[in-house]
């Protein structure tokens, strides 16, 4: 059997950095995202007619920050509140509100984020704001799936043996069960983050500064180019979110996934 | 040590405890045996109020276990369980020191407790300190398991089929251990097994218990030579009864002093079972004794071992 039990102090060495794929898709989505401008010809070619051929209302740059700060709001919010729901959901006292919670991250999830954006509106007016809401709303179904999932998946003898040494109900949940259920948590948060990105775009209709603007802008005024800039950034700034999580799970992962319960 | 008082425990309108009193003195080893679903396990989990009880009295020490926080019992009182239940995520030293943590012990107490009982096990402190629980084999996680039970010295142990899950061989290893250890420390353990062999060799009083109540207490001769009634006596081998009692009496108590016979000699703290096993081999139905240092004491015969 492998044996993947590290411990958390990883050393990389210099050779390991520069044959690492996370570097080169940071290094490419940073150079676009800073240095767009650049491919100015190529876009002129490919898009004769097209003028500007490269979105300038605002700095790419610009966008990201806000896209991002969007996504990493709504994730933490979603992430506090539905691993809160599901510990929730795991004590006996919460027990029966399983299935209502369960109903309210499916409701979450299929409710269109477009539907909720334009309720939001009127209350929350344009902007980030019901951005944050409908992105919230959207992320907390993988976040409480999994966090339940993870949670459950505890030994019962592993809790039964932490009751039966004296810990306390906290301790068995801060020591035993957290811990043990943290990769498929992350997992969970992994899902809500990397959907989030693609889902952030829509908060450009409502007046939110995302990597969308460039999208709605150039399907508005019919300019391709606005398009797949926006895309292609939104896309590589996924994948490498995603890439970033994969690394995250792999160096917290104590216990080798397919290794048998104690 | 231990008192039970007229326990009962009911789930719906069935009695899994009925009305059970026992008493376990401190220093034995008492062995819980019967059926599945005779509520053994029930009424160890109410010792440490894992299980809440209905009516009746328990005390441990002397004091009511209902009078502390569950907690706080718990952590004086050692808890070894079948599936072992070792925390994945801790290496062996931190799921040992897991108790000595909670009660506060220093950082070098807990590191020479923890050495202490790995050598108490005979598994090696440096190379089994730093492991994980999927490192180890069955056998080395349930010594683990059972080194965690007694890690901050607790006086009762309770153990519930601790060593079921593991193989025969294993099994046998770990009985010996238990019963070396609880020989050494003098600790009162109180043992849930299913298993009559296992019971014979490890308790030094057994409570039979069928259907939650208690049906029969006594030392593991009176259990077989004795039975209380025809459910004891099938539980205990029925017709095969006399072989484990030869198992349970040593060639020191039936031999003869001072009288020859040829052959290789039997040890005498061996047990009947294996005189007569010698006996068969060899086809001789007598058989000379020798003591510890290998000093001849003198002979057994077949017709001692039906005296």
């Amino acid at each position: 059997m492998k044996e993947r039990a590290v411990s958390r102090a990883g050393a990389w060495s210099a050779l390991q950095l520069l044959g690492s794929p996370v570097l080169w898709v940071a290094a490419l989505f940073f150079a676009l995202l800073i240095g767009m401008p650049v491919l100015r010809p190529l876009f002129q070619w490919a898009f004769p007619g097209v003028t500007p051929p490269v979105f300038e209302r605002t700095t790419f740059l610009a966008l990201w920050l806000s896209h991002a700060g969007i996504v990493a709001a709504a994730s933490a919010a979603a992430a506090v509140i539905g691993i809160g729901l599901a510990v929730f959901a795991t004590r006996p006292a919460g027990r029966d509100f399983r299935p209502l919670i369960n109903a309210l991250a499916m409701v979450g999830q299929t409710f269109p984020p477009a539907a909720v954006l334009a309720l939001a509106v009127p209350a929350l007016g344009f902007g980030p704001r019901p951005t944050l809401v409908a992105l919230f709303f959207y992320g907390l179904l993988p976040i409480i799936e999994n966090a339940l999932a993870g949670i459950e998946t505890v030994p019962a003898a592993t809790r039964d043996a932490a009751e039966g040494m004296g810990l306390s109900a906290w301790q068995i949940l801060r020591d035993v069960e957290l811990p043990l259920a943290m990769p498929a948590i992350l997992a969970g948060v992994r899902l809500s983050v990397t959907i989030a990105i693609g889902t952030a775009t829509i908060g450009s209709t409502v007046g939110a500064l995302t990597l969308g603007t460039p999208i709605f802008d150039g399907l508005a005024a019919n300019k391709l180019p606005f398009v797949i800039q926006g895309a292609v950034l939104v896309a590589l700034f996924a994948i490498l979110t995603d890439m970033i999580f994969a690394r995250l799970e792999r160096r917290l992962r104590v216990v080798p996934a397919n290794a048998s319960p104690a | 040590m231990i008192e039970l008082e007229r326990v009962t425990k009911a789930y719906g309108g069935r009695r899994v405890v009925d009305e059970l009193s026992l008493t376990v003195p401190e220093g034995a080893f008492c062995v819980l045996l019967g059926p599945s679903g005779c509520g053994k396990s029930t009424t160890l989990r109410m010792i440490n109020r894992l299980v809440p009880f209905d009516s009746g009295v328990i005390r441990v020490g002397g004091e009511d276990v209902r009078r502390l926080p569950p907690e706080a019992l718990r952590r004086r009182i050692g808890y070894a369980i079948q599936s072992v239940g070792l925390f994945p995520h801790w290496r062996v030293e931190d799921n040992i020191a897991t108790v000595p943590r909670l009660l506060g012990w220093s950082r070098q107490r807990v590191r020479n407790r923890v050495a202490e009982l790995l050598q108490l096990f005979r598994l090696d402190p440096d190379t089994y300190r730093g492991k994980y629980p999927h490192q180890l084999s069955g056998g080395e996680q349930q010594r683990v398991g059972v080194a965690r039970a007694l890690a901050a010295d607790p006086d009762l142990l309770l153990m519930d089929e601790p060593f079921a899950a593991v193989d025969p061989i294993a099994r046998a290893a770990l009985q010996g251990e238990m019963l070396r250890i609880q020989r050494q420390t003098q600790k009162t353990v109180v043992f849930v097994t299913h298993d009559i062999d296992e019971a014979l060799r490890l308790a030094s009083v057994i409570a039979v218990l069928d259907q939650g109540r208690l049906v029969q207490c006594g030392t593991p001769v009176e259990i077989i030579e004795r039975p209380a009634s025809g459910f004891v006596a099938e539980f205990v081998g029925g017709e095969t009864s006399g072989l484990k009692l030869l198992g349970l009496l040593t060639v020191a108590e039936r031999m003869r002093p001072g009288e020859a016979a040829e052959g290789e000699p039997l040890p005498s703290e061996s047990s009947l079972r294996d005189a007569l096993a010698a006996m068969v081999a060899r086809r001789a139905d007598r058989l000379p004794v020798v003591d510890p240092s290998g000093r001849p004491l003198g002979a057994i015969m077949l017709a001692d071992l039906v005296r």
